[in-house]
């Protein structure tokens, strides 16, 4: 591993909602250009931490340092400019229903004031092509489309201003699996072409091992294992071996009360 | 000793929590007040939200200010003709829809109308994520969604309170000549005759308060919308209930204020 600060590191972070600890002492290392897959069960916490890193919730102790800057200590104007640089794909889509879905792609575009109103459209049109999308589309509203397209639609809103990081809160759920490839091809394409960051979260094995170059699983509020995710299904830990054959018998036991 | 302090404590908790909320509330209207001052201002939502708040409450204010002046004219026609004194009718009718039930009127009518609505969106945007999508889309929430609507609130209902301040006179008016026998020409020469700017303006300005108020609760209560469907309509019922209560409690400081002498 190169000498240079990740991009990402993340230091002991701590979360709680109430009495209940979600994270619990989570390190985490993203270096510049490489993207990392975070795989865990269902209520791990994998969600509050991207949104940790983001800045929309306040943890409770840890640093979060983002090119060697710790954004905890910084002011809002400085964290939102951070945010500003991140593009995030929300795990149910959070599209802006009052806004047709060429607004919602050009969105970021629009409030950075890098395109005009004149050309959003055909920009939007371009960049719902590059998920699979017609440029028609874009004349619907958020609530005239299925659950994939609303995702997809996500992703392009996501991606549209080319951030330097990107974080996908599972990406291809609800796809079909021949969209799901075309989505983690996209991805990829994003961490290779325009050297993005990108850290996702992902249930789908497959998935996680075509667009990680990383993986690492969140367990009990921490990262209890982490390594290339061309390894995942021989990683030889016996937390991940359960997670990713799917194992009903193994060391972690399922919190089935919330 | 023991039983003071819990006594004491069941006092203090209470109070206590006031106080944040009223702390609380204070930073969210100051944070969303100076975003007018600063730019960059989105004028196409403020555009959209004077639209919603002034133009498309018009019906309902007009209506409820019409029936108000009927009802006035009536109500102090049966009450002053005991002591021969109709002829204060038009004055009592004026006076009381500029400084009184104009203002309060169109606020209340509005607050049901237009709070509920911003509280419902606002709190559906904070439940399904979307506020902390505008975040990371360079887009201040607060710049976004709460600063022109208090903007909107604060120049719509005064607009709103003008219509309904002639209107509640026309409908005095109406029912005056109509049916309780008034000349037309002396009616009017008493509705204008004992106005004074003083009226109107008080009026006009609590209108801009109370608009401030119904905005700003709508906005607070929506954002601060937890869990679903439930919160949001919790947040909902809020935003009405405490928009309605503010406007009718700084109705009498602001009366206090411009009239007591
Ligand atoms: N705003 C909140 N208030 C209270 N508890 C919360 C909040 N957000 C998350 N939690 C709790 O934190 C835990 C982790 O939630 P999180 O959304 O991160 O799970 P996840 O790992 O993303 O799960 P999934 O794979 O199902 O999306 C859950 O138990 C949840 O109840
Ligand atoms: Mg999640």
């Amino acid at each position: 591993m190169s000498a240079a600060a990740p991009k990402i590191r993340v230091r002991s972070l701590a979360k709680s909602f109430g009495e209940k600890r979600v994270l619990d002492g989570v390190d985490l290392d993203v270096p510049a250009g490489t993207s990392l897959v975070v795989i865990g069960g269902s209520g791990s916490g994998k969600s509050v931490l991207i949104k940790c890193i983001l800045g929309l919730i306040e943890p409770d102790a840890g640093t979060i340092e983002i090119d060697g800057e710790n954004v905890l200590a910084l002011g809002q104007e400085a964290r939102r400019a951070i945010a500003a640089r991140i593009g995030m794909l929300f795990q149910n889509s959070a599209l802006f229903d009052s806004l047709p879905v060429w607004e919602n792609v050009t969105f970021g575009l629009l409030a950075r004031r890098r395109i005009r109103r004149a050309e959003a459209r055909v920009k939007a049109g371009e960049i719902l092509g590059q998920v699979g999308l017609a440029a028609s589309a874009g004349e619907l509203f958020p609530a005239e489309l299925s659950g994939g397209m609303q995702k997809r639609v996500a992703l392009a809103r996501a991606i549209a201003a080319t951030p330097e990081m990107l974080f996908f809160d599972e990406p291809t759920t609800g796809l079909d699996p021949i969209m799901g490839a075309v989505i983690d091809g996209l991805i990829q394409d994003c961490v290779k072409r325009l050297g993005s960051t990108a850290v996702a979260i992902t249930h789908d094995m497959a998935s996680a091992r075509r667009i990680g170059d990383n993986a690492a699983m969140l367990y009990g509020g921490r990262i209890v294992w982490e390594g290339p995710a061309a390894s995942l299904l021989e990683s030889g830990n016996a937390l991940v071996d359960q997670f990713t054959h799917g194992r009903r018998e193994g060391p972690i036991r399922m919190e089935l009360r919330a | 000793m023991n039983l003071l302090l819990g006594a004491l404590a069941a006092f203090g908790r209470p109070v206590l929590i006031l106080c944040r909320g009223t702390g609380r509330l204070a930073l969210f209207a100051f944070e969303g007040l100076s975003h007018l001052v600063r730019p960059p201002f989105h004028v196409r939502r403020f555009a959209a939200a004077l639209i919603e708040m002034a133009y498309f409450s018009l019906p309902v204010v007009a209506l409820t200010a019409i029936f108000t002046g009927m009802v006035l004219a009536l109500q102090s026609y049966t009450g002053f003709s005991r002591f021969a004194a109709q002829s204060a009718v038009a004055s009592v009718v004026v006076l009381s829809m500029t400084r009184e039930l104009g203002p309060v009127l169109a606020g209340l009518m509005v607050a049901g109308r237009v709070g509920a609505a911003t509280a419902a969106e606002i709190g559906t945007m904070r439940v399904t994520d979307q506020i902390d999508a505008l975040s990371t889309l360079s887009t201040d929430p607060m710049k976004y969604l709460v600063a022109p609507r208090l903007l909107a609130g604060i120049i719509a209902l005064p607009l709103l309170v003008v219509v309904a301040d002639i209107l509640g006179v026309l409908g005095g008016f109406i029912v005056s000549t109509a049916s309780l026998g008034f000349n037309a020409v002396t009616y009017l020469h008493n509705t204008f005759n004992y106005l004074e700017t003083m009226d109107v303006v008080s009026g006009l300005v609590k209108a801009a308060v109370f608009g401030f108020l119904i905005a700003l609760m709508g906005c607070y209560n929506g954002n601060a919308s937890r869990g679903g469907a439930q919160g949001v309509g919790a947040a909902t019922t809020a935003a009405v209930v405490s928009a309605s209560i503010l406007i009718l409690a700084f109705d009498y400081v602001l009366t206090q204020l411009f009239f007591a002498r």
